[in-house]
C-alpha cells in the first residue's frame, strides 16, 4: 500500500536556524531517503519552496480567482511530501518517524493513497 | 437425545465457544472484518444443516475456519466482478494453500491476540478502541455496549463502523507488535481492559453503582490475555480486577448504597477471586518486571489480606503509594497516598497534604478530593469544613448511589 507522508515545518523557525544546521538536517534527510530507495520503498519525495512564493486559487463569484500567499495561515506550513510503499500502517509510521526535521517542529501527517479500482 | 439434536446442540455449544476465535482466525485469513464476520455466520449456518446429518466434525473449530474461508473467498470473487478488486482475492487464494486447520491450532500466537492488538491500535480513538473490543473479542451485540455505556445504539454502531473502515483504509496491520513495540501497546490493551472494568464496576453516571456484565467481561478479557501473552502487567492488572471484584457485593448494601472498605462486612468478600488475585499479584511483583497495575494490584492485595480494617497494614500500603507515585506521577495516586497516611499517622497529617494538593489546582474538579477532605475534617470535628467540602462534592457527582452516599454523610454531621 503507498503511503502519503505530507511533512509541515514552521517556515520562521527553520529560517531562525542557523546555516550549517539546516545543512545538517537536509544531509540526514539525504541519509533518509537513500535507505527507503535502497530498500525498494521510495516512490517519490518533494521539497517545496517557502509559502512566501504561493498563490492560492479558488472560485469566487463565479469565476476562478488567484490570491498571494497558503490557503490557510497555520503554525506550520506545508514544506515536501514523500509517497513510499509499505507493507501497513505501523510500518509507514515507524519511517515517519525517522524524518530529520521532527526535532525542529516538523510535523508529518501519514495517510494511506486510496488504491486504484 | 435424537442424532439431530445433537448436531444442533454440538454447534450451540461451539458457536458458544468458539465463534471469537473462529472469526479472529477468519480475520486474518480474509483480511477483513465484515467479510469475516458475514463469512463466519454463513459457516455456521452451513454447520445447522449439516452436522445434525452428516455427524460433527472431529475438529468442528477448523471445519468451521475452512468452510468460512471458502464461503469468504467465494463472495470476494462474487464482489470482484463489481468492483475489480481481482488481485486481493488471487492474493489470499494464492497465499495458504495448505490446510487452515492446520493455522488454526497455531500453538504460538492465537488469532485473537492479534486481534485485541488490532483492536487497540494506537491509530484508533480511545472510544474505538473500547467499542471494538468489545465488539470483537468478547462478541457484545452493539445494543448491548450502547446500553452499558448508555450512550445511542446509532451512535456506537458509527463508532465501530468508522473503525472499521479505518482499520481497511489506513492497513492497520493485524498482528501482535514487534518485541521493540510491546510495552507500549500492550499499555494500550490494559488500559481499555480496565477501563472496561471500571465501567463495570464503578458507573461514571446512571442509578446502579455496578454493571456486573462489564466487569465479568473485562475480567475475561483479563484472562485471556493472561493466558496468551505471559506479560507480568496483564497478570498484575487481572489480579487488580479480581482483588477488587471481590468486594462486589460487600461495597453497596441491599438498597444499593455505597458501604466503604473500613465499613464492609467481609464475611461477604469472594475469597475465590482473593486467592486468584493474590497468587497472580505475586507472581506480577516477583517478575521484578512490573507496573502500575501490579503495583495498585499490591495495595488491593493489602487490604484483602486484612481479617478487620484495624489489621490494616498501612505502613506497606504508604510504601506502595510511593513506588507507584515513581512509576506513574499523578495527583489522583497522590490523593489516593494521602488517605493512606491519613490512616497511618493520623487525620491531621492526610489533611494537610490533601490541602495542597487541592491548592494546586489539579484536583479542583475532582470529586474523590472533596469527598476525602470532607471526611478528614469530620474525623477532626472540623464540622464547618467538612460540610462545606461533602457539598462541593456533592455539586460535581452525578452518580446516583454516589450522591446517595455524600447527601447521607452530609446530614449525620452535627449541627454546628
Amino acid at each position: 500500500m503507498q503511503y502519503m507522508m505530507m511533512c509541515c515545518i514552521e517556515e520562521k523557525r527553520w529560517a531562525a536556524l542557523p546555516e550549517s544546521s539546516r545543512e545538517a538536517i537536509m544531509r540526514d534527510y539525504g541519509s533518509w531517503v537513500a535507505d527507503i530507495e535502497k530498500k525498494g520503498q521510495h516512490r517519490l519525495s518533494a521539497r517545496l519552496v517557502p509559502t512566501a512564493s504561493a498563490r492560492t486559487v479558488r472560485h469566487r463569484e463565479g469565476r476562478a480567482v488567484a490570491t498571494d500567499g497558503p490557503f490557510a495561515e497555520t503554525k506550520e506550513q506545508f514544506g515536501g511530501y514523500h509517497l513510499v510503499e509499505c507493507r501497513d500502517l505501523d510500518e509507514a509510521v515507524a519511517l515517519a518517524m525517522r524524518i530529520p526535521t521532527l526535532p525542529h517542529g516538523g510535523v508529518v501527517e501519514v495517510r494511506a493513497v486510496q488504491p486504484e479500482t | 437425545m435424537s442424532e439431530r439434536d445433537a448436531g444442533r446442540a454440538a454447534v450451540d455449544a461451539v458457536y458458544r465457544n468458539e465463534s471469537r476465535r473462529v472469526l479472529a482466525t477468519l480475520i486474518r485469513l480474509l483480511g477483513d472484518f465484515d467479510r469475516a464476520e458475514e463469512a463466519m455466520h454463513e459457516a455456521f449456518a452451513a454447520a445447522v444443516e449439516q452436522w445434525p446429518r452428516d455427524g460433527v466434525p472431529a475438529n468442528p473449530r477448523a471445519w468451521l475456519v475452512s468452510a468460512g474461508r471458502f464461503k469468504g473467498i467465494d463472495a470476494m470473487r462474487r464482489d470482484s466482478r463489481v468492483d475489480a478488486s481481482y488481485d486481493t482475492v488471487a492474493d489470499l487464494t494464492g497465499q495458504d494453500t495448505s490446510d487452515p486447520a492446520r493455522s488454526v491450532d497455531e500453538p504460538v500466537e492465537d488469532d485473537r491476540l492479534r486481534l485485541m492488538f488490532t483492536c487497540c491500535h494506537p491509530a484508533l480513538a480511545g472510544d474505538a478502541q473500547v467499542a471494538m473490543t468489545l465488539r470483537e473479542v468478547c462478541g457484545l451485540t452493539t445494543e448491548e455496549i450502547a446500553s452499558a455505556f448508555l450512550i445511542p445504539a446509532s451512535t456506537l454502531a458509527q463508532r465501530i463502523v468508522r473503525a472499521k473502515a479505518k482499520i481497511r483504509d489506513a492497513r492497520i496491520p493485524y498482528e501482535v507488535p514487534a518485541a521493540a513495540e510491546l510495552p507500549a501497546r500492550l499499555d494500550a490493551v490494559l488500559r481499555v481492559i480496565y477501563l472496561v472494568f471500571n465501567e463495570g464496576y464503578a458507573a461514571s453516571s446512571g442509578d446502579t453503582l455496578t454493571r456486573a456484565d462489564l466487569s465479568a467481561e473485562a475480567i475475561r478479557l483479563g484472562r485471556l490475555l493472561v493466558e496468551l501473552l505471559p506479560e507480568p502487567e496483564g497478570a498484575g492488572l487481572l489480579a487488580l480486577m479480581l482483588l477488587q471484584d471481590s468486594r462486589r457485593t460487600a461495597r453497596t448494601s441491599e438498597e444499593g448504597d455505597i458501604v466503604l472498605l473500613d465499613e464492609q462486612d467481609r464475611s461477604l468478600w469472594n475469597r475465590e477471586q482473593i486467592a486468584e488475585g493474590l497468587a497472580l499479584a505475586r507472581r506480577a511483583l516477583a517478575s521484578r518486571r512490573f507496573g502500575p497495575y501490579t503495583l495498585q494490584a499490591a495495595i488491593a492485595a493489602a487490604h484483602a489480606e486484612a481479617p478487620t480494617p484495624e489489621a490494616t497494614d498501612w505502613n506497606r500500603i504508604v510504601g506502595t503509594y510511593n513506588l507507584l507515585l515513581e512509576v506513574e506521577p499523578s495527583p489522583v495516586i497522590e490523593l489516593n497516598r494521602a488517605a493512606a497516611i491519613a490512616m497511618r499517622d493520623g487525620a491531621a497529617a492526610g489533611l494537610v497534604l490533601i490541602d495542597s494538593l487541592l491548592a494546586r489546582g489539579e484536583l479542583a474538579e475532582y470529586q474523590p478530593a472533596h469527598a476525602a477532605r470532607a471526611d478528614l475534617c469530620r474525623r477532626l470535628g472540623r464540622t464547618r469544613e467538612a460540610r462545606n467540602s461533602y457539598r462541593r462534592a456533592l455539586e460535581l457527582t452525578r452518580q446516583g448511589a454516589a450522591r446517595r452516599f455524600l447527601e447521607r454523610r452530609l446530614a449525620e454531621l452535627p449541627a454546628i
